[in-house]
């Protein structure tokens, strides 16, 4: 099938506004949008750019809002999306390239949140024990690729470029609901602070955007309650 | 247009951040480093390694690390060298459990200790049967390697150059000093002065068609030392895994055979059983690959197609949702098909070099068959050859080189480094990176007509896998051979349309198909010269292993006029005398 790719392009530094590009690619109904920007790059306009690796959905690199959803281009297939895609970069981080954006900011608000384990004392010869319970209370927040695309599609972000963001609650998620961490009231205090969780405003965009399924949402409102209860 | 690099100066350089770099990195905290990824580091491949990480726990029956040697040795066709592997083995153990303090989140055992699960060519008692030695995190153990490493680095306040892609070594009498690398967010060439280098790059994956590698994996780390004038270990074995979705050529997890999934022919055989009467579907990943393709060359695909089915139907919802839901994900994106219900549609596809830059058990590289070392050069993961795979790694192991032989390098770096003075620069460090980009992005490309990157590299990729995966012959081999060269001659006349330096990916992706072209033609070169079929390197003209002439390791150089060298230096052979391997 012909599908019509529409792609918002900017350099910082070159261009005043960004503008639009077409590009007709031909395509198979179960090609990645990932393929079809290889398609423009490799054989029309190689001067496209953006980001990408392992092409299945693991490494985070290729988020973008695509159709007006923040998706990864290697996990959407066109039969998703029809004959006429619109492509452009996440929304709150500054255009560097065309659909490259700055992460630097989004990376320093992670490292915000002591994403380590923390546990004092020597550990044993062997492994700590973990019931597969205590193990399951923090599952879904280990999946997290740090793409980007769950801060990038929160208005409270939008409106609030301080608020630490949800990708970066749920990397603390993962540490507070760990059983093996002790750094639980460090962690609470970090994410009460007033550009912490109540920046939520519970809109659910961030857990619709996650190409990895966390309940993300969730997550953020489990952090809550931990702070209010003072406990995990 | 050339403007001056930019200079660093840090005891130690740590190419690629991936499992191995990180680790290595985690181990010289408190001595000055540098680590450079063209990538985020959190975008690295080990994140992509899925089923788990091999080490003889004994968490749900009897194990020990010298069942886990004997089945690594067995695995790579005895081309592994067995100090190297005794030291895998058994650090494997120590290693699992550390990055359990670290908090990697592994799946558990209803007592609570690290869960298990049998794993291809893994086996008790040496042969007797399957084992279960994979400590795996659901289907997902590398993506927990790669950010518990990450969370480390973090903590320790690690330096890192984000998006740098190293293009040169340097090297000043005898000795490494340095690297030069471009950022590729600004198109700025810098020169990293340094007493230490490690190469923890990864893998060459994308010089095949139909992989499960990422983009990235390129092969920069091995053809930026092969042209530095070290040579290139057993690059002739390229592992294809059994299992990659058909076409794409994305992973499914040996994981799933060992939870009890089984292969299909397309009449519905569970052709495993006439192949592999005791390991069935658990066999190493070159016997089943070339079963696959016996299967398919013989008919039995499905539907007349290039494929055979993987089984997952009987394991059950529970099952295939809690311990390989990533698996069944990917499945369902990208197939439309729920594994619980359907059967998935397979091909082996490239997947893992055995080969690559050749080290000692400390990770310094050597140069020679005599295992010269060269002084402040480390390799380590996948672009390394220590050699702990042979002819053929194993399941599990290449999480577990990647942390063992990272830690062993990172450790001896930071004695290196402690022990030694900077060496000088060589003069002009940037002048060969410079004249190599300006001629990708400016040059007239010496009359002849532009070439496109792009078209190159699909040539390169469909050559290579008609002619040098899983079955060989020496006509395939030497047609593939004139035509890796005719594209290296025709990569002189690529220029790239970018101008903009801002990420200039095309500029990126131009380097890297130079990378791509060397270390294809060494591994042809290997495989044509190979006269015998071992582990993952099947002749058809000489299908017999033949240790009397080729229980060797080859060292491929590059040298001066074009072309290779090739020598061999011999096996260390410890506690297992080589035998007919049988599964």
């Amino acid at each position: 099938m012909k599908i019509t790719l529409r792609v918002k392009r900017f350099e910082a530094g070159r261009d005043r506004e960004p503008y639009w590009a077409e590009y007709e690619v031909e395509a198979e109904p179960t090609d990645r949008v990932l393929d079809l920007l290889h398609a423009v790059k490799w054989h029309q306009d190689s001067t496209l750019a953006f980001r990408r690796s392992c092409g299945h959905g693991v490494c985070g690199s290729d988020a973008m809002l695509i159709n007006g959803r923040n998706r990864l281009a290697c996990k959407v297939l066109v039969k998703e999306l029809g004959a006429r895609i619109t492509i452009e970069p996440m929304r709150g981080f500054s255009v560097v390239r065309d659909l490259i954006v700055e992460m630097e900011g989004f990376f320093a608000k992670y490292r915000s949140v002591q994403p380590y384990l923390i546990a004092d004392g020597e550990p044993p010869a062997n492994e700590r024990l973990q019931s597969p319970e205590q193990r399951a209370k923090f599952d879904d927040t280990t999946k997290c690729i740090l793409c980007g695309a769950c801060t990038t599609s929160c208005p409270s972000f939008w409106s609030n470029p301080d608020y630490v963001g949800p990708a970066a609650i749920v990397n603390a998620h993962r540490f507070l609901f760990d059983s093996r961490d002790q750094a639980a009231e460090e962690r609470l205090a970090l994410l009460g602070d007033r550009d912490g969780v109540w920046r939520c405003r519970t809109i659910y965009n961030c857990t619709e955007a996650c190409p990895r399924g966390i309940e993300v949402t969730r997550a953020i409102g489990e952090v809550k309650k931990a702070i209010l209860l003072g406990r995990r | 247009m050339a403007e001056s690099p930019i200079y660093h100066k840090h005891e130690a350089v740590i190419v690629g951040a991936g499992g191995a770099g990180l680790m290595a990195a985690g181990n010289l905290v408190g001595r000055d480093v540098a680590v450079l990824s063209k990538l985020y580091p959190i975008r690295s491949h080990t994140g992509a390694a899925q089923g788990g990480i091999g080490a003889a726990l004994g968490n749900h029956e009897e194990d020990h690390w010298e069942w886990h040697m004997f089945d690594t040795v067995k695995g790579g066709d005895y081309l592994v060298d067995q100090d190297a592997a005794e030291i895998l083995t058994r650090e494997a153990v120590e290693t699992v459990y550390e990055l359990e303090h670290w908090g990697l989140p592994f799946s558990r055992t209803p007592e609570g200790k690290i869960a298990q699960r049998r794993f291809g060519g893994h086996t008790r008692g040496e042969g007797k049967g399957p084992v279960r030695r994979s400590c795996y995190a659901a289907d997902r153990t590398g993506h927990m390697i790669l950010q518990t490493l990450y969370q480390q680095s973090i903590k320790h306040g690690m330096r890192f150059f984000d998006e740098y892609l190293v293009v040169d070594l340097l090297m000043e009498g005898g000795r490494t000093a340095g690297v030069v690398a471009l950022s590729i967010a600004d198109g700025q060439l810098h020169v990293f002065h340094a007493k230490a280098v490690l190469f923890a790059t990864g893998g060459y994956g994308r010089v095949y068609q139909t992989t499960s590698n990422a983009h990235a994996l390129t092969g920069d780390g091995m053809a930026v030392v092969l042209r530095a004038g070290v040579p290139l270990e057993d690059m002739e074995f390229f592992q294809f895994h059994p299992t990659g979705i058909y076409k794409m050529g994305i992973l499914i997890t040996e994981g799933a055979r060992g939870e009890g999934g089984k292969l299909l022919n397309g009449r519905g055989e569970r052709f495993m059983e006439k192949y592999a009467p005791t390991m069935l579907d658990l066999a190493p990943r070159d016997i089943i690959s070339r079963c696959i393709a016996q299967e398919l060359r013989e008919g039995r695909g499905v539907d007349g197609k290039r494929y055979v089915h993987l089984d997952l139907r009987h394991l059950g919802r529970d099952v295939i949702e809690s311990k390989l839901p990533d698996i069944t994900d990917f499945v369902r994106t990208y197939l439309g098909i729920d594994p619980i219900e359907e059967l998935i549609p397979v091909q082996p596809t490239a997947h893992y070099a055995m080969g690559g830059i050749p080290t000692d058990v400390l990770g310094r590289v050597v140069v020679d068959e005599k295992n010269t070392v060269l002084p402040g050069l480390y390799a380590a993961g996948e672009c390394a050859c220590v050699s702990v795979h042979g002819a053929n790694r194993l399941g599990t192991n290449s999480l577990v080189d990647i942390l063992v032989f990272g830690r062993r390098s990172g450790r001896d770096m930071a004695r290196y480094v402690a022990e030694s003075e900077f060496p000088a620069l060589p003069p002009q460090p940037a002048e060969q990176a410079e004249a190599r980009i300006a001629r990708l992005r400016e040059g007239s490309g010496g009359g002849g007509r532009e070439e496109s990157a792009a078209v190159v590299r699909e040539e390169l990729q469909q050559e290579l896998m008609e002619k040098a995966s899983v079955f060989r012959t020496a006509n395939n081999l030497v047609q593939a051979l004139d035509r890796v060269r005719e594209l290296q001659q025709r990569y002189q006349q690529v220029r790239v349309q970018d101008r903009s330096r801002v990420f200039n990916t095309d500029l990126v992706e131009a380097l890297e198909l130079g990378f791509l072209l060397d270390t294809a033609e060494v591994t042809v070169a290997g495989a044509l010269a190979r006269q015998e079929s071992r582990g993952a390197h099947f002749r058809e003209d000489f299908p017999q292993r033949d240790d009397q002439n080729w229980l060797k390791h080859t060292l491929a150089y590059r040298t001066a006029g074009g072309g290779v060298e090739l020598k061999y230096k011999p096996v260390t052979i410890t506690r297992f005398q080589p035998k007919e391997r049988k599964y």
